[in-house]
């Protein structure tokens, strides 16, 4: 146990030290105020627009998206996704709720739900990528590889370090973007009750499982699922990374898998078997907001079931090829 | 070969039929040798020579397609958790973490190892005279001092054999004279040391025993002296009448003139001695012939003894194996 406790400290200690995290803190402490700031523009243009009626801009959006469900240049699988949203829509407005008051929590959720797909899959990938083919690039694999350690404890000591770092990244992304949405928008909203449970099949969004939970409690939901999601990408990372030598080709193939996700998920609709590849499954906050998934019968179960078989490969190959790889350079 | 490597008089390192194949080609086609406790073991061969390879397949970087690696009669492919316990390497360059300081580094590799204490990691740095900059980031580090931190690594377990592959890639002559003194110190010390080299001269200057590789198969063990001993030894002149000194040069039954073509000597050897005679003769006839040369009237400048190449060597083991 303490062996292989050494085993993750060093490895814990090359990441630190290389200011992989330190460099995804600068990123995030860049970004963070740029979509704050955009974010309160919105907030003041729609309510310059709406003279504060929330209530108003809300109709606005039912009527704007019933109007687009008349025309009939829209494709048919829009106006399934429109029907949902008008349904979402009512239920809000019926129920007196604002779901756009903007406070630290509420971005906090907006935030997670954008940065699900490709913001922090990038950041996870900034690691994960580097993991094995960063020491194969610089030759300080034939060091670690000549020490009395077996191989597999190795990259298990490699895998356990991701999984940390993964967290860590979730929660400063998480506490950045209250900390600093809070200086703008107040820090309040945890108790704010959030509507999930939303269940699309077909054109309906199906109300009769839905129930109110505090935002806090939404955002925990969340976070979970980004977890699943990012550790997926980090999983498969992690194995692109044992298969390529070179870092760059290891980030820019994971980085290439996870952009095609987000493109195929605007338009694969019609392509059924599409919802088998890991890349579609990625956006799994959207089912806790009830949008409509890109590919008819993904379900939560699907996706987490879809990103555990993705993982649970993407190490199996890992473990395989890196305990059995000749170093030849 | 020993079938019990425990029991065959110390034998720390035992490579028995050795082979890999790389893309269906056998690169390794049959390498055996053992190393002793506290010898200084050269690996000679040409570039090219599956050297390298075959110095991966002892530290389990590659997985020997035939034969086995004993380690202290540990298998290194089967339980490398043991053998490798026992052995300290630099395969080609030392590379260490360039981020991390030198001291850190130490520690990273003592935390892959059982009973390394932080006692030992300043006793290894001290060893190799690396103590006063050990707390800078290796990027800093001159070649030399990485080929110093490289070595401090390897010996942090206190290895019984260490490993070299080229140690003297790099370095400056005077960083060469001071590792062979170190390398010798070792030895004496106990540990068995197998170092990997090109140059002929390199391998006659710090082995006891070598094996010598070609073609990805070894073409001859033994002590130094008597392997090269199989090759000549050139004798050149350098007079101030080469054309009346050839004449009685070659007038000596004893003397065998090379011609110009015909040897194999480094350039770097023979530059500024261009119009040297290069002859092949025995070493008591020396004195007789410049006393006899003076008699004439000719003046020798130089006479210098140069060992073969490696090339001329293998030519010689394998026309040797060729006639026997």
């Amino acid at each position: 146990m303490a062996e292989w406790l050494a085993l993750v400290q060093n490895e814990t200690i090359k990441v630190w030290k290389k200011k992989r995290f330190a460099f995804v803190v600068l990123v995030l402490l860049v970004l963070i105020p740029v979509f704050v700031y955009a974010q309160m523009k919105i907030a003041q243009n729609s309510a310059e627009k709406f003279k504060g009626d929330w209530r108003a801009e809300l109709q606005n959006r039912i009527t704007d998206n019933t109007r687009a469900l008349g025309s009939e240049r829209i494709p048919e699988e829009w106006k399934k996704w429109r029907r949902a949203l008008v349904q979402q829509l009512q239920y809000y407005l019926d129920h007196d709720m604002n779901p756009n008051t903007p406070n630290a929590v509420t971005f906090t959720r907006g935030y997670l739900d954008n940065s699900v797909t490709l913001f922090i899959p990038l950041m996870v990938l900034a690691i994960a990528s580097d993991l094995v083919s960063g020491e194969r690039s610089t030759g300080t694999i034939k060091m670690l590889l000549t020490r009395p350690v077996r191989r597999w404890r190795i990259l298990l000591s490699k895998l356990v370090t991701l999984t940390l770092y993964v967290s860590l990244i979730i929660v400063t992304n998480a506490a950045l973007c209250y900390l600093i949405s809070g200086l703008a928008f107040g820090y309040q909203g945890w108790g704010e009750p959030i509507f999930t449970g939303f269940r699309v099949s077909g054109a309906d969004v199906n109300v009769a499982t839905v129930h109110a939970v505090p935002q806090y409690m939404y955002l925990l939901m969340q976070a979970g699922l980004v977890w699943c999601s990012a550790m997926t990408v980090a999983v498969l990372a992690l194995m692109v990374s044992v298969l390529v030598r070179s870092t760059a080709a290891s980030f820019v193939t994971m980085m290439a898998a996870v952009i095609a996700g987000t493109v195929l998920t605007n338009m694969a609709s019609s392509w059924h078997s599409a919802k088998y590849l890991f890349n579609v499954n990625l956006e799994l906050t959207d089912y806790l907001q009830g949008t409509p998934p890109p590919i008819e019968g993904m379900t939560l179960g699907f996706s987490l079931a879809m990103l555990g078989i993705w993982a649970a490969a993407g190490l199996a190959v890992s473990f395989a090829v890196f305990t059995k790889q000749d170093i030849l350079n | 070969m020993n079938a019990n490597p425990i029991e065959g008089g110390d034998i720390v390192l035992s490579v028995q039929g050795l082979k890999k194949n790389i893309g269906g080609k056998p690169i390794i086609r049959g390498v055996s040798f053992d190393v002793r406790a506290g010898e200084i073991f050269g690996f000679l061969g040409p570039n090219g020579s599956g050297k390298t390879t075959t110095i991966r397949m002892l530290v389990d970087l590659i997985k020997p397609t035939g034969g086995r690696v004993l380690v202290c009669g540990e298998d290194v492919s089967r339980s490398p958790e043991k053998a490798l316990r026992h052995v300290g390497c630099i395969v080609e360059n030392p590379e260490m973490y360039g981020y991390l300081t030198g001291w850190e580094n130490l520690e990273h590799f003592a935390r892959m190892q059982k009973g390394i204490t932080r006692e030992r990691i300043l006793e290894v740095a001290e060893i190799v005279g690396l103590d006063k900059r050990i707390h800078d980031k290796v990027k800093t580090y001159s070649l030399g001092m990485r080929q110093r931190l490289g070595i401090a690594q390897a010996l942090l377990g206190s290895p019984k054999l260490l490993i070299l592959d080229e140690p003297t890639n790099g370095l400056d002559p005077l960083g060469i004279k001071e590792l062979r003194a170190f390398i010798r110190r070792l030895a004496d010390e106990g540990m068995s040391l197998f170092i990997s080299s090109h140059l002929l001269s390199e391998i006659q200057l710090m082995c006891d025993r070598v094996a010598i590789i070609s073609h990805g198969e070894v073409i001859a063990v033994g002590k130094v002296e008597e392997l090269i001993a199989h090759a000549d030894t050139y004798t050149l002149w350098l007079l101030d009448q080469p054309g009346k000194g050839r004449g009685m040069l070659a007038a000596d039954p004893n003397v065998r003139l090379v011609g110009e073509h015909e040897h194999r000597i480094d350039d770097a050897v023979l530059a500024g001695m261009k119009e040297a005679i290069v002859t092949v003769m025995d070493e008591d006839r020396i004195p007789g012939m410049v006393a006899e040369l003076v008699r004439a009237g000719v003046e020798v400048r130089a006479v210098q003894r140069v060992t073969p190449s490696l090339e001329e060597l293998f030519l010689s083991l394998t026309e040797g194996e060729g006639i026997g």
